[in-house]
């Protein structure tokens, strides 16, 4: 068996180890565009920070691939045949195959601004937005980010770390306001201010003004304010990667569509990761899921169905985790920023530090629905067993210590959660509590 | 086969960081007190290389504290390590390479030419006759840099992880033993006519505690000499055995021990230089039990001799002994593992040489409590962890892997889960049931790692 993969993101190399232990005497091809070598993606930050080099973030050493006898080919793919069952390269040679993965990723996404083809102006997605990035703004002393998502959050991080003044744009009047409840953006927009970020608020970009050598040299707003800019960073999102599924003629939407068991509408072609597209998510879940574990998930379950242990996708109880300028934010279960109309929703601030733990409950039987945690480490397997077993609220408060992943000595706020707790609902009588020890008797 | 790997990968490499002016003046002082070192140690007039010694420490601790507060003191209290692979001094560039030599150097003169260093040893003399009743020598002189060294990059260490109840106690706990258990007490014993003694130092670290010659002389001095022989033998067997089961290998390590002290203080800057590579972790192996294995040999052997059992064992133990205590106990201990701090990681003597952390470290592997844990399926293999582990532990391989983290060598100081900036790693003590079962939410891969 011939197993070729486009992509050498997590989700294909992690098809590809998948498959070396599923089927030790397959060959498996990785064919990959941007680097030789596999490297995590959400790590690009930290080169730019200066705490990492590239070696460093290589999931694997290099001999790794030899030695598990996975072909790494450095080229891109331009076209598949899926009749003769063959992937052109760019290098003029084509692959056949047995079975083909598509785990091709993502583009950055960007709206039609004007000025956006200026120099200096440029999204965030690989090593070349990278090296792009870390040239352009070598020696300047302002800059302006678009978008508030994730990504716009580390290019903000990146650039103060060079001591670079970052003036953030986000269309939203709270920040991450389809993500988060009202408690939580305010916390994370006093924080980023405090690092001395200019975070504009309900504030929309409409044109990038240049200079006369191509350069940026300001934005404009949508109130038409002029904003001085000697880089901007475009940070409103990505896309599925289509350009080799169109090219292959696969059925598209959004993503590559995929079924259940991630096959493409060719046979023996599969996609998977952040590239994809479900035909049917389940309930509560999005079509095309572009985060780091669900495309290892993915990558491991296609493999399944590849070496013939047919699996369908499963994604299990949400999860995500992400860091604002040192402020941790993990969250399990569902919290919508506004909670449903059977949902009750708890929250706990520490009165002077940063920390933050909101718990949402279902108001008929109080079984607990969803946790948001900042500047506090919680625990997932717990949670995991929590959400999956529908516990009341009443025993998730008394266990919380159960639940605390913060380092040794670090102050334990359970208490004052339970106090906050009786305070705010008076009604339900919490269990007694559990302490977390020393020893580790959880 | 089609391994097209010709290709240029892109890569990146940050350009480098220049000193920013604001940390110009320290620097001038930090290079100014070396200056004034090198010139009391030329001078001959006492009084005034005293006062030159006094003037190199004021300007070395200023400059150290003053560009501590720089660093770290301005920015929020937070992990930060910027611009730590841009910087030469941290990247074993050109400065990195001039402090290894300059530290490399220093232990050359200290152990080879102490002559050298007889004005600076000289200029001690009051501070030694206040403290231990005596003249100074080498060991003295050594003794007071190395201190200095703890307690003024400790507040370094302090000042840089004021956001972390784990790092601040570490801390003030490995300074607190430098300073009382590694300069006071044995300069206070010698002071009262007794035999110098280092309560935090046992066998096999410290091997000629358990020397015959070593014991006899100790039990020679009195009811003080004999509750040092019982004192060594009960923190080597019983207690070492016993808060390792409970903590691992970090009460000793990264809390107590001396050299470590020097590691988390002074070191802490050169965390992430140690090698990650599997190949770096095969000579770990290949040196630290053997080294363990020849001074248990060693031990042994000694006390054969002494027993009279074996009149002809004198011809191995004498250059046995010497051997050792050359190539293991001077050469590699301070030369190599704090000489090379800048270009090869702060615990070079930790990982690959030191006999008591081969002992914890079996320990701790395989009677103990203490486990990293990795939280769920969170990990972004970034690589973080890994980078500031100082013990060389290719750490987000397990945490990738969703693998509680069991190694002999770690030594528990805690950086790998401060630096993980997703909440993954915490360091534990639980229960022994489960310790090595991995998340349910990666299924392990059986491909190797290491
Ligand atoms: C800056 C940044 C930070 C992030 N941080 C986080 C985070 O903290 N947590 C989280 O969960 N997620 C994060 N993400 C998202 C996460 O990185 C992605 O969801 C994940 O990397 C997707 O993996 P993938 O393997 O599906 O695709 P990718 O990682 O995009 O890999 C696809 C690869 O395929 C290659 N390719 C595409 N087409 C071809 C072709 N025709 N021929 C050859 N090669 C081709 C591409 O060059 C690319 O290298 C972040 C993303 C970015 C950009
Ligand atoms: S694994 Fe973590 S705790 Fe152990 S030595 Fe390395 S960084 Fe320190
Ligand atoms: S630092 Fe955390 S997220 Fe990064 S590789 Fe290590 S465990 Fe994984």
């Amino acid at each position: 068996m011939h197993f070729v993969i486009i992509g050498n993101g997590i989700t294909g190399v992690t098809a590809a180890i998948t498959a070396r232990r599923l089927a030790p005497d397959a060959r498996i091809t990785l064919v990959a565009a941007e680097s030789a070598h596999h490297y995590s993606r959400p790590a690009l930050m930290y080169l730019y920070l200066g705490h990492l080099r590239y070696a460093d973030v290589k999931p694997y050493e290099d001999w790794f691939w030899a030695e598990n006898r996975l072909e790494l080919v450095h080229a891109e793919a331009t076209g598949v045949d899926t009749t003769a069952r063959t992937v052109q390269l760019t290098t003029g040679q084509a692959l056949d195959y047995d079975y083909l993965l598509l785990a091709t990723g993502s583009v950055v996404r960007t709206a039609s601004w004007p000025g956006q083809q200026l120099g200096g102006v440029q999204g965030f997605y690989g090593l070349p937005d990278l090296e792009k990035m870390s040239q352009a703004t070598q020696g300047i002393r302002q800059a302006v980010v678009v978008g508030g998502g994730l990504i716009g959050v580390e290019l903000a991080e990146m650039l103060h770390s060079r001591g670079i003044r970052v003036m953030w744009l986000v269309r939203e009047p709270r920040y991450w306001q389809s993500v988060l409840p009202p408690e939580e953006s305010a916390l994370l927009a006093a924080h980023i201010r405090s690092y001395g970020i200019d975070l504009r608020l309900a504030t929309e970009l409409r044109e990038i003004l240049g200079d006369d050598q191509g350069r940026v040299r300001a934005v404009v707003t949508t109130a038409g304010q002029e904003l001085p800019a000697e880089w901007v960073g475009l940070a409103t999102g990505v896309q599925p990667n289509l350009a080799l599924a169109r090219a292959a003629g696969l059925e598209t939407d959004l993503g590559i569509l995929v079924n259940e068991l991630l096959e493409t509408s060719a046979p023996n072609v599969y996609a998977a990761g952040d590239c994809a597209q479900h035909r049917q998510p389940a309930p509560g879940e999005v079509a095309v899921e572009q985060l780091w574990y669900t495309g290892r998930m993915q990558g491991e379950t296609v493999a399944h169905t590849i070496c013939e242990q047919p699996t369908p996708y499963r994604r299990g109880q949400w999860f995500n985790s992400a860091k604002f300028f040192a402020l941790e934010y993990q969250t399990y279960g569902r919290v919508p920023a506004q909670p449903a109309a059977d949902t009750a929703s708890f929250c706990w601030q520490h009165p002077t530090r940063k920390h933050l733990l909101r718990i949402n409950f279902r108001r008929a039987d109080h079984v607990v629905t969803g946790v948001n945690a900042l500047g506090l480490r919680q625990r997932q397997p717990v949670w995991e067993r929590w959400l999956g077993e529908q516990t009341p609220i009443g025993v998730v408060l008394a266990q919380l210590a159960v639940a605390n992943f913060d380092a040794e000595f670090s102050r334990q706020h359970e208490p004052a959660i339970r106090r906050e707790f009786a305070r705010q609902f008076p009604d339900i009588v919490l269990p007694a509590p559990r302490r977390k020890g020393l020893l580790g008797a959880w | 086969m089609m391994n097209d790997l010709s290709a240029p990968s892109l890569g990146f490499s940050p350009p480098a960081a220049a000193t920013p002016p604001g940390e110009k003046p320290v620097l001038a002082a930090v290079a100014l007190g070396l200056l004034a070192l090198v010139a009391a140690a030329a001078d001959a007039d006492a009084s005034r290389a005293r006062l030159t010694l006094y003037l190199a420490v004021a300007l070395l601790s200023g400059g150290a504290l003053g560009w501590a507060w720089l660093t770290f003191g301005r920015s929020a209290a937070d992990w930060h390590p910027h611009d730590l692979w841009r910087r030469s001094s941290t990247s074993r560039g050109a400065v990195a390479w001039a402090t290894g030599v300059a530290l490399t150097g220093f232990y050359v003169v200290l152990y080879w030419f102490p002559w050298l260093l007889e004005n600076l040893i000289r200029a001690l003399d009051p501070a030694s006759q206040w403290l231990r009743h005596r003249v100074a020598d080498q060991w003295f002189l050594y003794g007071t840099f190395y201190t200095l060294a703890v307690l003024v990059l400790g507040v370094r260490a302090l000042w840089k992880y004021r956001f972390s109840r784990y790092h601040l106690a570490r801390t003030m706990s490995v300074m607190f033993f430098q300073l009382g258990f590694g300069f006071l007490l044995p300069g206070l014993l010698l002071a009262l006519q007794r035999p110098e003694y280092y309560f935090t130092y046992f066998w096999p670290l410290k091997y000629d505690y358990l020397f015959p010659g070593t014991v006899a002389q100790l039990l020679h001095g009195g009811g003080l000499g004999v509750f040092m022989v019982f004192w060594g033998v009960v923190m080597s067997f019983v207690a070492t055995p016993v808060l390792t089961y409970f903590f691992g290998k970090r009460w000793y390590c990264a809390w107590v021990c001396g050299c470590g002290g020097l590691a988390e203080t002074a070191g802490d800057a050169y965390r992430h230089l140690s090698d990650k590579s599997r190949q770096a972790w095969r000579w770990e192996v290949r040196l630290i039990y053997p080294i363990l294995g020849l001074i248990t040999l060693l031990t042994a052997l000694l006390w054969l001799g002494a027993s009279g059992a074996v009149p002809a064992l004198g011809v191995v133990t004498g250059p046995l002994g010497q051997f050792y205590g050359f190539v293991i106990g001077s050469v590699f201990s301070g030369i190599v593992g704090v000489g090379f701090y800048p270009l090869m990681g702060s615990r070079v003597w930790c990982r690959f040489g030191c006999p008591m952390a081969a002992y914890l470290g079996l320990l701790q592997k395989h009677f103990s409590r203490f486990r990293i844990s990795t939280n769920g399926g969170q990990c972004i293999s970034c690589g973080n962890c890994s980078n500031a582990c100082e013990m060389g532990i290719d750490v987000k391989q397990y945490a990738q892997r969703g693998e509680p983290i069991v190694r002999a060598a770690c030594v528990g100081c805690g950086l790998c889960a401060t630096a993980c900036p997703r909440g993954v790693l915490n360091l534990e003590n639980g229960p022994r049931a489960g310790r090595l079962a991995g998340s349910t939410f990666i299924h392990a891969d059986s491909l190797r790692i290491l």
